[in-house]
């Protein structure tokens, strides 16, 4: 069987490249590093958007009902109980709950206080309810139950094992149960899950309770009509993936942290342009007379623009890959030491990367291969 | 084949326009024999490495026409030209341009490996011609760890292994010592000149010009004579 081999002229390319050992380094670790700093600032941001969104995730709810002006869903506006009433009425509508979401202060077992975020549950329905890892989901219905999200901020509660007590704004709370969600918060505090009347009556609240309606539609298709109904009382229905889209469109455009992210992203971009389109113009420079003599022996313009787009090929995919190995590596070895680190590699973050990666391989090839074909065999001749 | 290797007919070249025109070689008419080692001397600046980059399909001349055997080299595209020039004439720069970063074998292999022989027959050529010009075992050094001689002949061995017609030596003794230089040259007069090659050097070396069959002489982009054989300009 007749062995597959790389091209003669792709063989010499490769062993310029590689065997010119002191710029094959300086060119891996430029985009290497780039591609590290893209992909690390990115994912940063991802995981920010993703836990910026945690309840929604967690929850799982179809449909969201809330008021208009809501731009994340820990910024809420409480809707009146009538909203509740009316959503039920809308053809459509398999079954429409109530939820709660809010912040709270407990006092912990050993004097000290502790911001959590409280999640209160529709009593009839516990829609919305956590997996359990440890206790029973019906004694969540105990006096004083809560039961505890197991989650990186979950040390903060101090032994929030079954049986373990603290106070909410005067009143005694037990943790009944454990329980692990899809997603931790942004804001690194606690999560508690109790029913929506407990959180009510233990939270002080304003003159409306309800945080969100959240709507199961009968089918897909109703989803339009639910939203339109919504709409025409003054309140705005989002499906899920809506929802998650505004809270992210919220941190990206009103907040700093997508402009500072997108910034330290350019400079990452910058940064792996200059050191490797500097380094590889230079490989390119130190052997523009050994490619002016290959002209002259023979080699096609076409041939040599090849072996230079190899190079900056292989070298980008090296650095490409070694990159997104790099940032996996620190991004595990983070969560090992910070349980809260919010990075989060997607196939979006890894495709801008590696886009930057190909834009920066064509510059830098594109500065050599003008060189290379504007050399003339003759001033080989000349000296 | 013809005993002609190549035929030059009226080639003008001249550099930049209005007065700063340089005319660098003027009315140039001559022919080159196979089987013969032809030397072009003169002073510097006197149109030769411009004559050679003409006759050898590298720089297009102004006016005038280059036959190498039986083709028009000018008259054919870029593209042809330069396969023109891979498989017809090998060429020995007076500074090597060997890549530093390949082997020797590698360096001598590149002509093969241009004309898209496989990668292992072309070393393997490439081994056998380093043998030819008596540098057996050293297929797998880099070229840095040669001397100036045996570099030479490194170049020497790359220009020769696509077996061209034409070889064109560019000041082959300029950067070695007088009896190196001299040992090059019989070398190449002994071993690789042959009745189906034509072999043109250019040189200032003086001391080399006893292994020439004819030595053509150019002065201020004219050819102003041959010696060691009739006038041959037309």
């Amino acid at each position: 069987m007749r062995q597959l081999q790389m091209p003669g002229i792709y063989r010499i390319a490769f062993k310029l490249l590689v065997n010119d050992r002191t710029k094959f380094a300086a060119l891996l670790v430029g985009i290497t590093f780039a591609v590290f700093l893209m992909i690390e600032m990115t994912s940063l941001f991802a995981g920010i958007l993703s836990r910026a969104s945690a309840t929604v995730i967690n929850i799982g709810a179809s449909i969201w009902v809330m008021d208009p002006s809501v731009q994340t869903v820990a910024n809420t506006i409480p809707v009146p109980d009538y909203v509740l009433d009316e959503v039920r009425s809308i053809p459509g509508v398999k079954y429409a709950v109530p939820l709660y979401s809010g912040a709270a202060l407990l006092k912990l077992h050993d004097g000290t206080y502790q911001a959590a975020n409280v999640i209160g549950l529709d009593d009839s329905s516990l829609f919305g309810r956590p997996q359990l890892i440890s206790g029973h989901i019906e004694n969540i219905f105990a006096e004083n139950a809560f039961i505890a999200v197991d989650d990186s901020e979950f040390y903060k509660l101090k032994g929030a094992n079954i049986g373990a007590q603290f106070e909410l704004n005067d009143h005694r709370g037990v943790i009944v149960g454990t329980a692990r969600v899809i997603s931790s918060g942004l804001f690194g505090v606690p999560t508690l899950y109790t029913t929506y009347y407990r959180a009510m009556q233990y939270i002080p609240n304003s003159r409306f309770t309800i945080s969100y309606v959240l709507v199961e539609p009968k089918k897909p298709a109703d989803v339009a009509a639910i939203k339109r109904q919504v709409a025409a009382a003054g309140y705005l229905a989002l499906t899920k993936d809506e929802f998650i889209r505004k809270i992210s469109a919220f941190y990206k455009y009103q907040t700093g942290i997508g402009t500072n992210m997108l910034i330290m992203t350019l400079i990452s971009f910058i940064i792996g342009l200059s050191i490797s389109g500097q380094t590889f113009y230079t490989f390119i420079l130190e052997n523009i007379e050994k490619f002016g003599a290959l002209k002259a022996i023979g080699a096609k313009g076409s041939e040599l623009v090849s072996m230079i787009l190899f190079q900056a090929t292989f070298v980008s995919l090296t650095g490409y890959g070694l990159g997104v190995g790099l940032c996996s590596l620190v991004i595990w070895l983070a969560r090992l030491y910070l349980p809260d680190y919010a990075a989060m590699v997607t196939y979006t973050n890894l495709g801008l990367a590696f886009i930057m990666v190909v834009v920066i391989a064509s510059i830098s090839s594109y500065f050599g291969v003008r060189k290379v074909l504007t050399i003339e065999p003759f001033d080989i001749f000349r000296g | 084949m013809s005993s002609t290797a190549i035929s030059a007919a009226g080639l003008n070249k001249w550099f930049g326009e209005g007065e700063a025109r340089t005319h660098a070689v003027k009315d140039l008419s001559f022919e080159a024999r196979f089987g013969e080692m032809l030397y072009v001397v003169g002073p510097s600046g006197s149109g030769k490495t411009t004559m050679l980059s003409m006759i050898s399909g590298i720089l297009r001349p102004n006016s005038g026409s280059v036959r190498v055997e039986d083709t028009d080299i000018w008259s054919i595209s870029d593209d042809r030209l330069a396969q023109f020039r891979l498989h017809k004439i090998g060429f020995v720069f007076q500074d090597y341009h060997l890549f530093p970063r390949l082997t020797t074998a590698e360096n001598v292999a590149i002509p093969l490996i241009l004309q898209q022989r496989p990668w292992d027959q072309a070393l393997t050529e490439a081994a056998h011609d380093l043998e030819i010009v008596g540098l057996k075992g050293r297929a797998d050094l880099p070229p840095v760890k040669l001397s100036g001689g045996e570099q030479q002949r490194v170049a020497i061995a790359r220009a020769i292994v696509g077996r061209p017609d034409v070889l064109i030596l560019d000041e082959p003794t300029a950067s070695l010592d007088g009896d190196t230089g001299r040992n090059i040259v019989q070398f190449v007069r002994e071993h690789i000149l042959s009745e189906q090659r034509c072999i043109i050097i250019v040189t200032h070396d003086s001391r080399i010009y006893e292994f020439a069959d004819r030595i053509m002489k150019m002065e201020d982009g004219r050819l102003t004579g041959f010696d060691r054989g009739e006038l041959d300009a037309q």
